[in-house]
């Protein structure tokens, strides 16, 4: 099959998609480096020459890099804990033999189709406004005070609605996983004397190990990134600011390019390093 | 320990009746087999039996005490699945020893059955490997290691040679029966091929869509099968089965006469006919004799060689002392 001139042939085939791919990785790549070490004010004056690792340090020493980075894990880390604990146990329950099998499917997908600002709107609006939304109703009628839930949990409103339009997704791999369990392992569980409830851990569990990797690693890489579920709700007010929203407000509320560009650096590399960690941790999953 | 009655056992999925009302007692320390065709419901009968199929109607006793209604894991069952069913991420070690972890038993007694378990099965060297990094005889070893350390009363093996290569068969069939003579537990083995059923078996129960076609051990069923699919079924290669005129010679709808109980000659004999394919082992020759009119072909053993080629003329003479006769309902006739 692969001979020497087929591979090349290969090579000279995916040449073209690979450069186009590079090329798109890199020049973006690039130019925030150049001007992370720029001091460029559009606004203000324009490009004013290098600055050196100023805007590194001002972006790190503000006061609001810190809390940026703690809302930023917090909502990454409190997202991944809902939709991975609800994922199993959604997925072991759509896994059971039902009337309706694929329409109830294809609805648990359903909110993974629903662009994250439309489904940020329509969670702000419709369930947690204060006034007109369905859980201040619930809450007047339990004759409680309606919750100010971008006021008051302004993290917590942004975890539950990450969570439903990212709940899908885990749903989904983990479903396919448990599919391809051997019913007989747990047969043999079960004649082995392990209840439900064990045959769970020590069986279900470390089978979904794999895909539970996997869904944290494709969720963590894509949540560090949130954007749209800030900017329609809280607007990065009351502590909901995470690394990605400062970069933002620094670049286009303080038309500041270098120092934006400066956090920009930084989230890459907080990416890599959370990417490389996670590769490993699939790396050893995925040998055994 | 370990005698096992079924009592009307019957089961159905929905309105299909797979095995109807079917009595059967398996003694103490006995190596039964149940075997049959594919699809016979010799693998859901010993899923009844494991629990892990529950009864339409019927009882299952074991030791005397009504099991119908209790779970697997409190029958004192221990189960080899056909894919051997070991846990991937647990080493051999864990494999073993999770069943008995799962009855709370005490660390050293668990590390003593299963050094025993794995000095028995050689294990020994494999102890802390993951199944994946096992060949195919060795997990089958591993998934027998995890019963035995349950003594239980009764194996239920089902299938478990069908995943190995023929040599390893050969290997894993003598293996199994040593442990049964070794532990003397009742062990009920499901198999579809017939040569593991005769050479392993103290007492095999041949089914046939949920029926019970016979029971008896293995030269018995050689000997005297009860009706025409027992004599079809048992015996490598089949049993010649001639209906017609020649039949009615011995006044029966149907003779057999085995491929070993019949003379063959290149001069005289019984049945006339010619030779289309020769097998040589050299320790057997098989023919397949064709245009003797009795029937499409008869397949005929002669010990060691014997020189005769496709095409060349051939006499058949049975031998009548083992001559099998069937009435027109395919029942043996004495």
């Amino acid at each position: 099959m692969a001979t020497k001139a087929s591979r090349t042939a290969a090579r000279i085939m995916m040449a073209p998609a690979v450069i186009l791919l590079l090329g798109w990785m890199l020049v973006p790549l690039i130019m925030t480096l150049w001007f992370s070490f720029r001091n460029y004010l559009p606004l203000r004056g324009g490009d004013l020459g290098f600055a050196g690792f100023d805007n590194y340090a001002r972006f790190f020493s503000s006061s609001a890099f810190w809390p940026a980075v703690g809302a930023t894990m917090i909502i990454v880390i409190g997202t991944l804990i809902i939709t991975v604990t609800l994922g199993v146990l959604l997925a072991l329950l759509l896994d059971q033999p039902m009337w309706g099998q694929g329409i109830v499917r294809i609805l648990v997908i359903a909110p993974f189709f629903v662009m994250p600002t439309v489904s940020a709107l329509v969670w702000k609006n419709m369930f947690l406004d204060s006034v007109n939304g369905l859980f201040a109703h619930v809450a007047r009628f339990f004759g409680a005070a309606p919750v100010e839930w971008m006021i008051q949990a302004p993290l917590s409103s942004i975890i539950l609605i990450v969570s439903w339009q990212w709940l899908p997704f885990a749903t989904l791999i983990l479903l396919t996983a448990i599919q391809s369990l051997d019913s007989e392992q747990l047969e043999a569980a079960e004649i082995d004397g392990a209840p439900k409830v064990k045959r769970f851990w020590y069986i279900i569990v470390p089978h979904l190990g794999r895909s539970i990797t996997v869904v944290i690693l494709i969720q963590t890489i894509f949540l560090l990134s949130i954007f749209a579920e800030i900017y329609v709700t809280t607007a990065g007010a009351f502590g909901s600011k995470t690394l990605t929203y400062l970069i933002f407000q620094r670049v286009l509320e303080s038309q500041n390019v270098g120092l934006g560009s400066a956090g920009g650096v930084f989230a890459i590399i907080l990416a890599n390093i959370v990417a490389i960690f996670l590769m490993r941790i699939v790396g050893k999953n995925l040998d055994s | 320990m370990g005698r096992i009655t079924l009592d009307k056992v019957e089961k159905r999925f929905g309105d299909v009746q797979v095995i109807p009302p079917l009595d059967l007692t398996i003694e103490e320390g006995e190596f039964v087999v149940f075997v049959g065709p594919s699809g016979c419901g010799k693998s859901t009968l010993l899923r009844l039996i494991a629990g892990l199929e529950d009864v339409s109607g019927g009882q299952i006793r074991i030791d005397g005490n009504d099991a119908t209604m209790i779970p697997p894991a409190k029958r004192g069952l221990a189960m080899v699945f056909q894919s051997y069913a070991l846990y991937p991420h647990m080493s051999v070690r864990k494999n073993i020893a999770f069943p008995l972890k799962m009855a709370g038993m005490d660390k050293a007694e668990q590390d003593r059955r299963i050094d025993n378990a794995a000095k028995i099965l050689n294990l020994t060297d494999y102890i802390d490997r993951k199944p994946g990094q096992l060949s195919g005889g060795q997990r089958q070893r591993v998934a027998i290691g995890r019963a035995i350390v349950r003594e239980p009363a009764a194996f239920l093996f089902d299938e478990p040679l069908s995943n190995l290569d023929a040599a390893l068969r050969v290997g894993m069939r003598l293996e199994i029966t040593e442990l049964h003579s070794r532990l003397k537990t009742t062990m009920i083995y499901v198999t579809h091929d017939q040569v593991e059923a005769m050479t392993m078996a103290d007492k095999i129960v041949v089914l046939r869509a949920g029926h019970i076609e016979q029971v008896g051990s293995p030269l018995e069923l050689y000997r005297r099968p009860r009706n025409l699919f027992v004599a079809g079924f048992i015996g490598s290669p089949k049993m010649n089965l001639i209906a017609g005129a020649e039949a009615a010679k011995h006044n029966a709808t149907t003779i057999g006469i085995r491929p070993e109980h019949m003379g063959v000659s290149k001069t005289e004999g019984m049945w006339k006919g010619r030779v289309g394919v020769s097998e040589h082992l050299g320790s057997d020759t098989f023919f397949y004799v064709h245009d003797t009119g009795l029937t499409d072909g008869i397949t005929v053993r002669v010990p060691g060689e014997f020189d005769l080629k496709s095409g060349d003329t051939v006499y058949l003479t049975p031998d009548m002392t083992h001559l099998h006769k069937f009435d027109d309902k395919g029942l043996r006739i004495e």
